[in-house]
Order: C-alpha cells, then structure tokens, then sequence
C-alpha cells in the first residue's frame, strides 16, 4: 500500500527502515520514528475512533499528550492494552491496534444513533433519567451505562511485564526538553549541578524541532541535539526521554513515568516495559511548554479539524501531510509557520485570519510567498461526515458578533489556532497560585509553593530570545546556591521571527437558523450547548459546571478544553476569566499505568513471606499452609483424602489423648531488659508483676489508655533484670510501638530498653496427657516433674547439646511447655521432637486444631481480643489489679464499662448438637423479629468440641453474665441460617483447669 | 510525601515513619486523682489546629526512635524537628 501522505524530502523519521502494522485489521506500512498517528495519517486513515457520548466518528486533533481522539486498544505481545493515544504510541514493527467505542465497525456504528438523539442526550442527561424508578437501578440502568462507558478494553489477564520503581535525588529536575529545559539544564550541569532532564516524547527539543529559528547560527533543532549530546556526556546528568514527570507533591517529591520498552515489539528480558521513578529534588525547573487552543466552530469536531501546530509537527517530524487541500484557520501569527511549511511542500493553503490585519515578519513572508490570506474571516462549519469535505466560511464583523455572507470551499483538513495556552499543571500541582495573563488570555503561575520554577512558554512567555535568557540565567542561578560554583556559560544569539498580538477571539457565532454542535471538550463530547444549559438549569461554580457537564473530565482532562469552557463561562455570566477560576489540577498529569503505579509488589512480593525455620519439614509433611499475617503457618497436616475439618479434628483429639505438637515460632517475642524492668511491665500489664521471681512467667493483659484490651500474652523473667515478653502473632510490631512509646515519651526516666526478638527464637508447644513423658526423654538431665518444673516455671536445658529454654504454659488448656531454641537449631529441635515423640503417638497439629482446643477451653484470641473488648466483656477481669494503677486503668471507670448488663464471653451450644453456627452470626431473641432485629451479642469464634463431639462457639453477649443457660437464636444472613442455641459456659471443658497443673 | 528530617538518622521520606499524634499532649501522672473530664480530654480529645502542629513521629522503619516534628498542617512545611527529650519553644 502507497503511502499517499508522505513527503519524500522532510522529517527525522527513518526511511531506511519500514515497518509493517495492522489497524483494524488491515495491513499499513510505516517507517521507524514514525507514531501510529503519524503513521495512519501517512496512510490516508483520519477514521480511528468515536466519541463517548455520540459515536461521532473521530479523526486526529493533536499530535502528542494533548490528543483527545485518537484512543485506540493496542495489542503486543500476547497483551492488550486500552486507552493508548496514537499520537504518542511509536510504531514498532507487527504493532497492532484497534478502535475503541464503535460497534459494530469504526466505519458503521451502531451507537452513532446517539447522534441522532442528542437532543435526548443533554448535559445532565445521566443524573436526570437513571435517577427514577429506582427499582430499575441494578438491572437497566447500571449495565446500560456499563457498556456505554470506557473507550478501551481492560485486559483480564494477568499482566505477564514487568514493571519497576526507583527512587532519585538530584539538585535540579527539569521537566520537559524544549528551548527553556535545555538551557536551564545545561547552565546548571555545567556549573556542577546533579541535573536529571526528562521529556515525555522519544526526541529531544520540544518547540525547536519545528521552530523556524535560529540559535548560534544553527537550526534550533541541531542546536538541541548538541546541547543533549554534551549533557549525555556529563556524569552529573541523566537524560530521559519517554519520560512524563506527571505529578508535583508535598517537599519536592516528583513522579515520572519512563516508557521504557513501550517503543519495541516486547520487553526485552531484564527489562520493564516501563519504570516509575520517586524524584526527590532540591529545584524544580517547569519547562513544560504550552498547548495549542482549538478556535470553536460547527462540527469542529469532524475527523480533519487538526491543531495547526500539530500539521506542522506532522509536516517537519514525520514527514506526513494531514491534507492536501488545507484551510488554515487563526487568530495569531504562530499558524502562518503551518502555512509556510504546507506551501514549501507545494501545497496551497488557504489562511483564514480572524484578525483584520496583520503586519509582522511572518505574514509578510506568506504573503511573499503567495499565500492566500483572508483577514477577518473564519469557519462557520466544517463539512462532512467521517472527514472534512468542505467547509462553510464567512466574513466577521469587527465585534465578532455578525457573519456576512457564507461561501462554501473545498478542503480536506482545517488546521486551527487559537493561541496557546500554558502548561500549568504541575506549578498548580504544588500547590502555587496561578495567575490570568491578560496579554495571553492564560493562566499562568504566579508565586510558586515550593521549591520550583516555570520557565518559558509554560510560563506564558513565547518568544525564544526571552525564553533562552531567562532559562539559561535560572539554571545557573538555581545551581550556584546548591554547588557555590561560579561557571556561567555565554548566552547564545538566537534570531527568530517578531510575532504580533493575537485576536482575543475563540468562538465563531451560529449563523442564523443553524444549530451546529460547536465542542469544547471532543472527548466526552461537552458542546457550547451543554455548558449553556448547566449555566441555565443554575449551576455557577466552575468545578460543578464541570461535573455536572463533565468538561474536562475525560483522559485528555481538558489539556484543549479547559480554557475555552471558561471562556464560554465568563461570557455568559459577564464575567471575567479570572473571575471564574479554573478548576483544580490534579496529578496525574497523563494516564498512568496501574502496572507502573503497582511496580514490583505484585503477587508474593507484595508484602514479605515469613516462614518458621521449621518450614521445609511442614512442607514434606502435608502441611497445608494458612497466612497468619505475614507469617505461613500449617493450618493442618493432611493425610490421605482427608480434608480441613476431618484433619483437625484428628489432630486436636490427639492433643487431648495423647500428644502434639504445634509449631509456634510466629508468636511475637520482646527482650524486656534493665533495672527498671519489672516496675515497667507492673505499668504496662494489668496485673500484678513486682513480685514475679526468676524462673517463673505469669499471664499478662494489656490495654490502650481506652481500656480497650490491647494484647495479651506470657511473660517469664528470665533473670533478675531479663523479662521474655511473649505477644500474639498480629500485635507483635503494635506492642513494641506501643511499649518503645511510653519508655521514650512518657517515663524515659525508667532504665529499660526493649527489642524484639521474635526471629531469634524457634518455637515448639507441646501439648497433652504424654507431654511431660515426651518432655523427659528429650531433656533427660532436666527435672521435669510436676514439683521441678510446675505450671507456668521456666527453666534453661540442653537439648542433645543445644540450648533451650522450656516453659511450661498451656494456650490448648492441656499439661503442655513451649520450648524454644535459637532459631538456627529449630528444625534440628522439631525433627527431635518428632522423633521421640513417636513412642507417644506424637502428632503435628496446625492453626485449626490449635483453634479449636482453645475454643472450647474457652481462652480468648484475636477474634475476642478485636479492638471492641475490655477486660471484663473477655472474662479477663480477674487479671485486672485493684491495687496499682496501669496504663487504662482510669478508663474502666467508665460508666458505660460497669453497666449491669455488660457484654460479656460466654459458650454457645446448638440444641441440635450438630449445627455449625457461622462466626458472626449473631444472636437474637425471636428469629422472626421485624427488621432490625436487636442484637444481643455476636459468634466470635467456632469448632467442633473434639471432648463432647458436638459443634461449640464463643460468643460476646449483652448481659451475658445472668443469661447461662438461656435459650437464643444465632442468625447468619450471610449463609442464611436461623440455628436454635443454648449458651453455656465458655469453659467447656476441664473449666477448674485441672489438667494444666497435673 | 513528606521529608522528614529524623534528629537521629537525617533526611528520610515519610515513608519510614508512623505518625504519632499531638505531641503536646502529656499522660496524667499514675495514681494521681483525676477528674472523668480530664481523663476524657487526654484520651479522646485532640485539636486540629490549621497551621503549626507539633506532633510525633515513630522512625519505625529506620532507628525507632519517637521525635517531635514542628509542621505546618496545610502546608506541610516542617519547620523543625527534635529529639524525644529536647523541650519545644
């Protein structure tokens, strides 16, 4: 296929190298360098998409960032990708795309029907007709808005690239490549400065590349490749190209997209497809340049209508034509470069200018060049359907309010001007005020927040001569104060063309008896018309025009919209622009991906994996894992067909007839250590702890400053000024927080010093009837009997020559120990176990059955300790000391806290015996109660009792004190069962706690 | 993000941090008598002034060491930061 667009003699693309691409699923050629926009346009295709809201079909209107067409769904390597701007996707051999919004072809869609209906479809049309009846929410309205909305598709796969983040510093960061990044840049690196450059497009220069200008006798683009050269060369600099800084935060913290592999057919291996970098900066430079501003007409929307700085760019980059026939539609000077470079290229254009006049060196040079001019004249319509045909032009009165006599022209492009408009968004992003330019018809920023500067037309600044100077003397102003260096370098003599005032005119009347659409916003198709009827239905502020019309609120967020609305704003309510206000920038500036934004904490890397040192043998062993927090612990060893319920079980009746043992290295462990110790945990415990001796641990309970049950746990001194604080597995890093808090902040005068030594130590409880046979075989030399070793003593002893601590403390409510060794020895500790304890019928036994037989012994967990409880509603009231006070203790004064009918633990039974009641159910006195029904407590936790063979739970309930023995409801709406229960006492088994002291 | 300058370790980004809360706050002596007002107003209530907030900070993630840090609430200026121990104004 020819590509009928393309120039032979012009652009930086590669004609050495083709490329082959399918749109839509017909074939195209390209060349390397070439975008997929440039590389359609070079095809003759300007049909590549519809609009969101009326399917209008959709052509190019931009050329970079800005494009709010050209939205394709874009496929490479095995992967899809929606919301890709052509302008911006560079063509890569066996690139393959697709439009978006169009069903059920780009060239006939059925949706376009909406265009027929619009005025159906008017701003508001959503909130007004979906609102009623409401019945029909769910079923119509939400899957019809569904299939409406989005341009592309998310692929539901999962992303198979990589993606990375990194974290920089550097002295200068400075967005964006054009004339103003590249002097500050360059003056600030060479006086020493750690400088990094970013530009969002893969070439260097911005304006400079289809400028006509000259700077030190060089074309401004070979002046910026020398300049970049010189910078790639300096090892105080990174240059990035494909990389957008797209959001401006708190202390000079910026983030910058890198499209890293973006460009290539796949990611190389190694390599992410794009890198997210963390840039904290000393000095911001802003050189983000401005945007193009479309002038408001008929069907300005029609594929053809392009920015008239995007043909040039198209032109002088690509070397691809948008039209052949172009008008050139203006209120200012900048649009004559477009004409010149069509008329260079030997094709006539047609100037529109909506001026009266004007003078300046440029348009004397078109008009020596024979250029047809037609001051005080513009487009009234663009004409045609999938691509401009004709256009409808007129002559203006001088107040712009009247149009003489219309003429029809042929043309196949209108290339538009409507002056330009800053790139603010990140000097609005760090919270600087802005600014309106009278001169520019712009906002631009005015006193900046942070450390920051905006320099050239991104400060509404446009001639190359002001922009240089100023650029070139802030780089190395900005770099003295961080190096104290003194290398200025020597401002270069640029020659460029003199521009004269642009026409404060953006929107051509209607003429009479016509009703164009005129858009503002071409993405989600905002017409004049829409923004006159919010103002009409009441709306005034400009964020709730803006919401309710939705201006700006599309992909492109209104990088050519925005300014127009307002315009449009102010006239109406005759106001001035600045008396609107613009709406808020918010980062991102572009679309980002969420791969990028997610980086490397996907799947196993999104948090880290903690695994016992006894954890190969788990896995050798059957052992199916349950995360606990961060940690991996069995949840049960599984043999044979056997599954969670029918393990467990097993496990936890050889626990209560025998023995088991359980790995626990995932409790949290805190080194309590100094003179002060025990005076310290006498504050942070509940009960009592002066009097603990050596050798010896105690059960503690914590609470907040509220009252509220913090964490509990054992605590064993170790040696006179040693204590060994054991915490649950999810409280560990609170309670270090919490006990480093009051050590640093409230009693620092208290000698103490506390670390955790949670990865130190691996953990075995052993637990049953055998557990003291089993324990005297592995610890021969040790006295283990009830007398040497009592309930809750510790002692130090060696196990086959490695040191272990043995504690005797029961969470099972079983005679059991914990015994713990370096952690390095743990799997050399269990595999002893093991070993000995087969003489025992010895068996591992995972987190389910640890569950149940503290259930149904009726210690409380996590589940009762969840952040709702005080001591008392969990039984735990006993442990609360009257005598000495304690951090909450005020707090248990409460009223509320010493109510008759205080919740409190208790057991739940079904009558049945054989009915699981789900946890969370909860507990009602007439199952047939009128909605809402009155809760009186909640399932906490729930097991099968392996000791009575029948189904068990705890429970948190309102007077349970008085209410044993009552007969209740437990209601799960969620699994949608009504169980009758009787509740009993939490104790349900062994409730004098015998069997630990045996 | 913030940049919060650890009197400890130097320069480090928010992220290594927990935040603590009004830094002005002062816990009630143990076993000292104490009105339900007072006690309430330790424990629940706090103001949220817009401007200069001194506050603490949790180096939870570097040398877990609790500072002080003189910020400015709508800003986000820091105006200063200190030690556990260091008195303020």
């Amino acid at each position: 296929m020819v590509q009928n667009y393309r120039l032979d003699k012009i652009g930086l693309v590669n004609r050495e190298k083709k490329l082959s691409f399918k749109f839509n699923g017909k074939k195209y050629f390209g060349y390397e360098g070439d975008t997929l926009a440039s590389a359609l346009i070079a095809n003759g295709v300007h049909l590549v998409g519809r609009s969101f809201k009326y399917h209008r079909p959709r052509g190019f209107f931009g050329a970079g960032v800005d494009e709010p067409y050209a939205i394709v769904q874009l496929y490479r390597n095995g992967e899809t990708e929606p919301n890709v701007r052509a302008t911006e996707q560079e063509l890569f051999e066996g690139l393959e795309a697709k439009s978006v919004n169009c069903w059920p072809s780009v060239n006939f869609d059925i949706g376009a029907i909406n265009n027929f209906l619009n005025i159906f479809l008017p701003a508001g049309f959503y909130y007004k007709t979906f609102m009623w009846p409401r019945s029909f929410w769910y079923r119509i309205y939400e899957p019809f808005i569904r299939k409406a909305a989005g341009f592309g598709v998310a692929s539901k796969e999962h992303d198979k690239e990589r993606y990375e983040h990194k974290y920089e510093y550097c002295d200068l960061l400075i967005a964006g490549s054009g004339p103003s990044g590249l002097a500050s840049a360059y003056a600030a690196a060479k006086n020493g400065a750690r400088v990094i450059l970013a530009e969002d497009k893969p070439r260097f220069g911005g304006s400079l590349l289809t400028s006509d200008v000259s700077i030190n006798n060089q074309s401004g683009k070979e002046w910026a490749d020398n300049i970049i050269t010189e910078l790639k060369g300096m090892t105080n600099v990174t240059v990035k190209n494909r990389a957008q800084i797209f959001g401006y935060y708190d202390h000079n913290m910026l983030v910058m997209s890198e499209r890293v592999t973006d460009h290539l057919p796949k990611s190389e291996e190694f390599t992410p497809k794009q890198r997210l970098w963390y840039i904290r900066a000393k000095q911001v430079v802003i050189s983000s340049g401005s945007i193009e501003r479309p002038i408001v007409f008929g069907n300005n929307d029609t594929p053809g209508v392009v920015l008239a700085s995007a043909a040039k760019e198209y032109m002088k980059v690509y070397g691809v034509l948008v039209g052949k026939k172009p008008i050139v539609f203006t209120n200012n000077d900048s649009a004559y470069e477009t004409a010149i470079e069509f008329k260079k290229n030997n094709i006539n254009p047609i100037v529109l200018d909506s001026r009266q006049d004007s003078n300046s060196e440029i348009v004397k040079e078109a008009k020596s060049l024979g250029i047809d001019i037609k001051f005080s004249h513009v487009v009234v319509a663009a004409k045609g359907y999938k691509k401009v045909k004709s256009c409808d032009i007129a002559e203006i009165s001088e107040d712009k309010q009247n149009l003489n006599q219309i003429k029809n022209i042929e043309c196949d492009c209108i290339c538009v001007s409507g002056f330009w408009t800053p790139t603010i968004h990140l000097a609005s992003q760090s919270g600087g005020k802005t600014k309106f330019k009278e001169e520019i018809d712009a906002f631009v920023p005015d006193k900046s927040k942070q450390k920051e500067v905006t320099l050239g037309s991104a400060n509404g600044v446009f001639t190359l001569e002001e922009t240089l100077k100023t650029s070139f003397d802030k780089g190395f102003e900005l770099s003295k104060e961080i190096t104290n260096n003194n290398n200025s370098q020597q401002i270069p003599k640029v020659s460029e063309k003199k521009h004269s005032k642009h026409d404060k005119f953006w929107c051509v009347p209607l003429p009479k008896g016509k009703k164009y659409k005129r858009f503002l916003d071409f993405q989600n198709d905002v017409a004049v018309s829409d923004i006159e009827l919010a103002i009409r239905e009441g709306y005034r502020s400009i964020e709730h025009v803006k919401r309710y019309t939705t201006l700006g609120m599309a992909t492109d967020q209104g990088k050519t919209s925005n300014l127009n609305g307002l315009q449009l704003v102010s006239n109406i309510e005759n106001k001035v622009v600045p008396a609107v206000g613009h709406t808020t920038f918010r980062p991102p500036y572009t679309p980002i991906s969420i791969g990028a934004i997610v980086g490397r904490e996907i799947g196993k890397h999104s948090k880290p994996t903690r695994k016992s040192p006894m954890h190969n043998w788990h896995e050798k062993n059957n052992a199916v894992f349950v995360d606990a927090g961060v940690w991996l612990r069995p949840r049960y060893y599984k043999r044979g067909n056997e599954g969670l319920f029918e393990a467990s079980k097993r496990e936890a009746e050889n626990v209560r007839k025998n023995v088991g043992v359980c790995d626990v290295t995932t409790l949290g462990k805190i080194d309590v250590k100094g003179p002060d110790a025990a005076e310290f945990l006498n504050r942070v415990y509940t009960n009592a702890w002066l009097k603990l001796p050596v050798g010896k641990a105690r059960y503690g309970v914590m609470l907040r400053e509220d009252g509220i049950v913090m964490d509990d746990g054992t605590t064993t001194r170790i040696s006179e000024n040693h204590y060994h604080m054991t915490t649950t597995t999810a409280q560990a890093a609170n309670v270090l927080s919490h006990l480093e808090y009051y050590l640093q902040l409230v009693w620092p005068e208290l000698d103490v010093n506390v670390v955790s030594t949670t990865e130190q130590w691996a953990g075995a409880a052993i637990a049953g009837p055998k557990s003291r046979d089993l324990l005297q075989k592995l610890f021969p030399d040790t006295d283990v009997s009830n007398e040497g070793l009592p309930f809750m003593g510790f002692v130090e002893a060696d196990l086959f020559g490695v040191n272990a601590r043995i504690f005797r403390i029961s969470f099972s409510g079983e005679l059991a120990y914990e015994v713990n060794v370096e952690s390095d020895n743990g799997n050399f500790m269990w595999e002893k176990i093991i070993e000995i304890g087969k003489d025992f019928d010895l068996q591992p036994y995972g987190t389910e059955a640890l569950s149940t037989l503290r259930i149904e012994m009726g210690h409380v967990a996590g589940s009762e300790l969840d952040g709702r409880t005080i001591p008392y509603d969990t039984g735990l009231d006993g442990l609360v000391s009257k005598k000495k006070d304690f951090i909450g203790k005020r707090s248990l004064l409460k009223k509320a806290y010493n109510e008759k009918d205080r919740q409190r633990l208790v057991g739940v039974v079904p009558l049945d015996k054989k009915t699981s009641i789900p946890e969370g159910s909860h507990l009602v006195k007439d199952p047939k109660g009128k909605l809402p029904n009155p809760k009186l407590g909640h399932i906490s936790a729930s097991c099968w009792s392996v000791e009575h063979n029948n189904p068990f739970s705890l429970a948190i309930l309102k007077d349970g004190k008085n209410m044993i023995g009552s007969k209740l409801y437990a209601m799960s709406p969620l699994k949608n069962k009504t169980i009758a229960v009787e509740i009993v006492s939490s104790h349900y088994v062994d409730p004098k706690g015998e069997r630990v002291r045996s | 993000m913030l940049y919060i300058k650890c009197p400890h370790c130097g320069l480090r980004s928010q992220n290594e941090f927990a935040y603590g809360g009004d830094a002005s706050v002062k816990r009630p002596e143990l076993n000292k008598e104490i009105s339900d007002q007072e006690w309430d107003e330790f424990v629940y209530l706090r103001k949220s002034p817009r401007g200069k907030h001194l506050e603490l900070w949790h180096h939870v993630s570097g040398c877990r060491q609790w500072i002080k840090v003189l910020r400015d609430t709508s800003t986000h200026e820091i105006f200063n930061t200190y030690k556990s121990e260091e008195k303020v104004g």
